[in-house]
C-alpha cells in the first residue's frame, strides 16, 4: 500500500511535469488546426523549454531576490500541489493534507511570487502586470474557495480526497444544482487563474494589453524556462483538479492494485486533453474582453459560487454536514 | 481628363501670414510645405525658397505661394497659430534645413534626432555626408505630468511585434492615459536628399519604397508630378491602369487591418482568414505586375501590366471579405472593444488636416478620388463616412472601401490589355504636383527637375504627417491596454512620415 501510495505521489508530480508543456502544445495545436493553420506540434513547447534550458542565465540590473527565487518558487509550489491533490489515487500517504484550503493558497502563493517579481524589475511593464495580475488574482481566489467549499459541504469536510471520493461514490451530488454552478464558477477562475482568454491573451505580442506576460517580461534563458514550465503547470493542475472534482471516475483508491494506478494516470491524461481541447476550441470562438470588463466576468463567477453554497444549504440532501 | 491648373502667386515673407490666412479662410487645405536652396543661377536669383502648396477640390485647384528668404539667415514668419500642419511642416524645415521660424509657438524639434550633431542641416546644400553621432542640440525632455498615482510607462522604440520604430511616453493613472508623447523619426532615411541628382526614371523606385506598403500611392504621386513637369501627356488607357493598381493595393492593405484588428481583441481565428485572403490578393497583385507588392506598374508617363485581374475573382474576394467583417461585427466581445474606443472628434480632425479613413470615420468626407482625379471614374468612388470617429468607425470604413475598390477595379479592369501604356515628354514648367488617394489617404508629392532633366527637388508628403497627432488625442482618457487596438486601426506609417 505505501509503495503503491509514495508511486501515485510520483506518478502525479512527473506526469504534471511532464505533461503540462505537452498540455500546452496539444491546446495550440488544437487551436492552430480549427484557425486552419498548420501549428507547430505538440511537441513545441518542450523544444521551446529545451532552448531556453541551454541558454546562459541572465538577471536584469537592479533586481534583487524575489526575481530570482520566484521562478523556482513558481514550480516548487505548483508541484508540492501536484503532489497533493488527488488527480491519480485520492490514497496517498499525503492525501489526508490535501485540504482545498492549503491548495489554494499555494497556488496563490505562486501568483504573489511572480506578482512581486514583476514588481522588482522597477520597470513600467513589470509593475503594470503585477497590478493587473493581483486584481485579478483578488476576484479569482474567493471565487475558487467558494466554489471548492460549495462542493465540501456534501462531504462534510474540505480534504479534497473526501469531496472526490464522496463524489464518485454518490454521482448525484455532481448533477445537484451546487455541483453544476460551482462547476461553472470554478471553471471561469481557472481561465482567469491561469490567463486565457478572454481574460489575458497568452499568444499576444502586443506589451501594453499583456498581463501574465507583463510581468515575467524581463526574465531569459532557465529563468523564463522554469517561468514558463511553472505556468504550464498551473494550468494542468487546476484542469485536472477541475477533472477530478467533475468527473471523479478512474480515480485509484485505497486497496487498488498497480494495473489500477497505470490505468488512473491514462484516464487522467485523457481527461485532462479532452479539457484542454475543449478550452483551445472554446478560445477560437471567443475575445479577449476590455480590462474593465473582467471583474464583471470575475463578479459573475463569484456570484455562481455563491449561488452554488447557498443551493448545497437548502438543496442539500444526507451525508452533508447539515 | 483636364490636366488640373496649378497657379503660382509670389509672396514676401511679411505678408505670407495674411496671404495664407486668406487662403485658409477659403476653405483651401494646406497639403505641402517645401524648402528649396535656389543657387544664383536660379530666376530668382540666391536664396532659400519655401513652397505653400494649397488644395481645394472639386473643383480641381492648385495653388501655390512661392516665398523667397535670404540664403545665409532664413527667417520665416510661422503659421502655426492659422494652420497645425503648417506649425509642424515649418519645424520640420528647421530641422532639415536650419529655417528660423519667428514666434512658433512649439518650437521644438521634430524630425531631429536625438543625436544629430549641433548645427548640421541635412538638406543643406552644403551638409555633406552624414556625419558622426555629435554632441546633442540641447536637451530633449518629455513634458512631465505630475499627480498623485501618476506613472509613466516607456514603449519602444524596438517593440515586441515585428512593426515599425516609434517611442511612445505614456503618462498614466491606474489604466487610464492623462497624456501620450509619440516620438517618431527613427527612420529617417533622407529620402528627400536620396532623390536629388536621379534620373526621373531612377527616381522611380525610390518612390515605390517610400513606404512600402503604398508602392503604387506613392509612385503614381511621384509619377503624376513628373508628368506634369515634363509635360507628358499619359494616355487615357495607362490612367486607367493605374486608377486600377491603386484600388488592388487599398484591397490587400484594408483586408490585412481588418485581420489585425481581430487579432489585437484575441479573435485570431478570421484574421487567420483575412491573412488567406490577402494571400489570394497578394498572388492576384504578382500575376497583374510581377510583383506581391504592385511595384512596377505604375511607371513614368503611363503603366505596366502583365495581366488585367479576373472580375469574378476580385467579386468572391469581396463576398469573403465581407463574411470575416460581418462575422466580426456581429460577435459580441469584439463590437463592445471597438465601439467608442479611442473617439476622434470631426472638429479634432478638422483642426489637425487628418486624411484618409481616419478622416472619414469622424464625418470629413475629403477623398483626392473626387476632389483631385487624374481620371473619370466610371461609376464616381462611393465615399464611405462615419461620424463617431471610434475604432468601430475606422473598421467600418475599411470594409466599406473594399467594396467599394472592388466595385472601382471591376469597373476598369475590362477595358485594360497587358503590355506597356506611356508617352513621351514634351516639355513642361519644370515642377509639378502630384496629388493621389492612397490606401491611407491624400499622398502629396511635388517635384521640381533641373535643368537638365533630373530630380532637384522631391517632397513627398504621405498622410501618416498630417494623421500621427490625431493618436495621442484620440486617445485620452482611453485606458493602457487599448492602445494597441487604436494604434493598429489607426495604422500610420512610420516610414513615410520619417522619410
Amino acid at each position: 500500500m505505501s509503495a503503491l501510495g509514495y508511486a501515485a505521489i510520483a506518478a502525479q508530480a512527473g506526469a504534471v511535469v511532464v505533461g503540462a508543456p505537452l498540455l500546452t502544445g496539444w491546446m495550440r495545436q488544437v487551436r492552430a488546426r480549427l484557425e486552419g493553420r498548420a501549428g507547430a506540434g505538440t511537441a513545441q513547447p518542450w523544444r521551446d523549454l529545451r532552448k531556453l534550458l541551454r541558454k546562459e542565465p541572465i538577471t536584469a540590473a537592479g533586481t534583487g531576490p524575489a526575481f530570482r527565487v520566484a521562478p523556482a518558487l513558481l514550480v516548487a509550489s505548483t508541484l508540492v500541489v501536484a503532489a497533493l491533490i488527488p488527480l491519480v489515487s485520492t490514497a496517498t500517504p499525503i492525501s489526508g493534507h490535501a485540504d482545498a484550503i492549503l491548495v489554494v493558497g499555494l497556488l496563490a502563493l505562486g501568483t504573489v511570487t511572480l506578482a512581486l517579481a514583476g514588481l522588482d524589475t522597477g520597470t513600467a511593464f513589470g509593475g503594470m502586470g503585477s497590478s493587473r495580475e493581483m486584481t485579478i488574482s483578488a476576484l479569482v481566489e474567493p471565487t475558487i474557495l467558494l466554489a471548492v467549499f460549495a462542493l465540501s459541504i456534501p462531504a462534510g469536510s474540505t480534504n479534497l480526497a473526501a469531496i472526490i471520493s464522496g463524489a464518485a461514490e454518490d454521482p448525484a451530488r455532481l448533477a445537484s444544482p451546487a455541483g453544476l454552478l460551482a462547476t461553472a464558477a470554478l471553471a471561469v477562475a481557472v481561465l482567469a487563474e491561469t490567463g486565457r482568454i478572454p481574460v489575458d491573451n497568452p499568444s499576444t505580442h502586443l506589451e501594453l494589453t499583456m498581463v501574465h506576460e507583463a510581468m515575467v517580461l524581463e526574465y531569459a534563458g532557465p529563468d523564463l524556462a522554469l517561468v514558463e514550465l511553472g505556468a504550464q503547470m498551473r494550468l494542468t493542475v487546476l484542469l485536472g483538479l477541475q477533472a477530478s472534482l467533475f468527473v471523479p471516475w478512474g480515480i485509484a483508491t485505497a486497496g487498488d492494485s498497480w494495473g489500477s494506478l497505470l490505468l488512473a494516470l491514462a484516464v487522467l491524461a485523457v481527461k485532462v486533453a479532452a479539457l484542454g481541447a475543449l478550452l483551445a476550441a472554446a478560445e477560437v470562438f471567443w475575445a479577449k474582453l476590455r480590462l474593465f470588463r473582467v471583474p464583471e466576468l470575475l463578479a459573475g463567477s463569484f456570484l455562481l459560487a455563491l449561488l452554488a453554497v447557498t443551493a448545497s444549504y437548502f438543496l442539500g440532501t444526507g451525508g452533508g454536514i447539515l | 481628363m483636364p490636366a488640373a491648373t496649378r497657379t503660382v502667386q509670389e509672396t514676401g515673407p511679411a505678408d505670407l501670414p495674411a496671404v495664407a490666412a486668406g487662403l485658409l479662410a477659403e476653405g483651401r487645405r494646406l497639403a505641402l510645405v517645401a524648402a528649396h536652396h535656389d543657387d544664383a543661377a536660379a530666376p530668382g536669383g540666391r536664396a532659400l525658397r519655401v513652397v505653400y502648396l494649397f488644395v481645394s477640390g472639386p473643383p480641381d485647384t492648385r495653388l501655390e505661394v512661392h516665398v523667397r528668404l535670404d540664403a545665409d539667415r532664413p527667417e520665416l514668419p510661422t503659421l502655426a497659430h492659422r494652420s497645425f500642419a503648417a506649425g509642424r511642416f515649418e519645424r520640420e524645415m528647421h530641422d532639415l534645413h536650419g529655417v528660423r521660424v519667428q514666434d512658433h509657438p512649439l518650437p521644438r524639434r521634430l524630425v531631429r534626432h536625438f543625436h544629430w550633431p549641433r548645427g548640421w542641416y541635412p538638406m543643406r546644400p552644403d551638409a555633406g555626408p552624414p556625419p558622426a553621432f555629435g554632441a546633442q542640440e540641447g536637451p530633449y525632455p518629455f513634458l512631465e505630468v505630475e499627480g498623485d498615482g501618476v506613472y509613466e510607462i516607456p514603449v519602444g522604440p524596438v517593440h515586441a511585434g515585428l512593426i515599425e520604430p516609434g517611442h511612445f511616453r505614456f503618462s498614466v493613472v491606474g489604466e487610464t492615459i492623462l497624456k501620450l508623447k509619440a516620438r517618431l523619426w527613427f527612420v529617417h532615411k533622407g529620402i528627400e536628399k536620396l532623390f536629388e541628382g536621379r534620373t526621373v526614371e531612377r527616381g522611380l523606385p525610390l518612390a515605390e519604397r517610400i513606404s512600402g506598403d503604398t508602392a503604387v500611392g506613392h509612385a503614381l504621386a511621384y509619377c503624376l508630378a513628373v508628368e506634369e513637369a515634363t509635360g507628358t501627356e499619359v494616355p487615357g488607357e495607362a490612367q486607367r491602369a493605374r486608377a486600377m493598381l491603386l484600388e488592388l493595393e487599398r484591397m490587400y492593405n484594408h483586408v490585412t487591418d481588418l485581420g489585425a484588428l481581430c487579432n489585437d481583441v484575441g479573435h485570431s481565428v478570421l484574421n487567420s482568414h483575412a491573412l488567406r485572403i490577402r494571400e489570394q490578393l497578394l498572388r492576384v497583385n504578382e500575376t497583374v505586375t510581377g510583383h506581391r507588392l504592385l511595384r512596377g506598374g505604375v511607371v513614368v508617363g503611363g503603366a505596366r501590366l502583365e495581366s488585367v485581374p479576373e472580375p469574378g475573382l476580385l467579386r468572391a474576394v469581396r463576398e469573403d471579405i465581407r463574411e470575416v467583417a460581418a462575422l466580426a461585427l456581429g460577435h459580441s466581445t469584439v463590437r463592445d472593444r471597438f465601439t467608442g474606443t479611442a473617439v476622434l472628434g470631426a472638429d479634432v480632425a478638422r483642426d489637425l488636416g487628418c486624411l484618409g479613413y481616419v478622416a472619414r470615420a469622424a464625418g470629413l468626407t475629403d477623398d483626392a478620388r473626387i476632389a483631385h482625379p487624374f481620371t473619370v471614374y466610371d461609376p464616381a468612388p462611393d465615399v464611405a463616412v462615419r461620424t463617431t470617429g471610434d475604432v468601430l468607425a475606422r473598421f467600418q470604413i475599411r470594409a466599406e472601401e473594399i467594396d467599394t475598390a472592388v466595385d472601382l477595379a471591376t469597373a476598369l479592369a475590362p477595358g485594360l490589355r497587358p503590355g506597356t501604356v506611356r508617352a513621351d515628354p514634351a516639355g513642361g514648367p519644370r515642377s509639378g504636383v502630384g496629388i493621389v488617394e492612397g490606401w491611407r489617404g491624400t499622398i502629396t508629392t511635388r517635384v521640381e527637375l533641373a535643368a537638365d532633366g533630373t530630380l532637384a527637388r522631391v517632397k513627398p508628403v504621405d498622410p501618416s504627417f498630417f494623421n500621427w497627432p490625431a493618436l495621442p488625442l484620440a486617445l485620452a482618457d482611453t485606458i493602457v491596454p487599448d492602445f494597441p487596438l487604436t494604434n493598429k486601426s489607426f495604422n500610420l506609417s512610420y516610414a513615410g512620415n520619417d522619410l
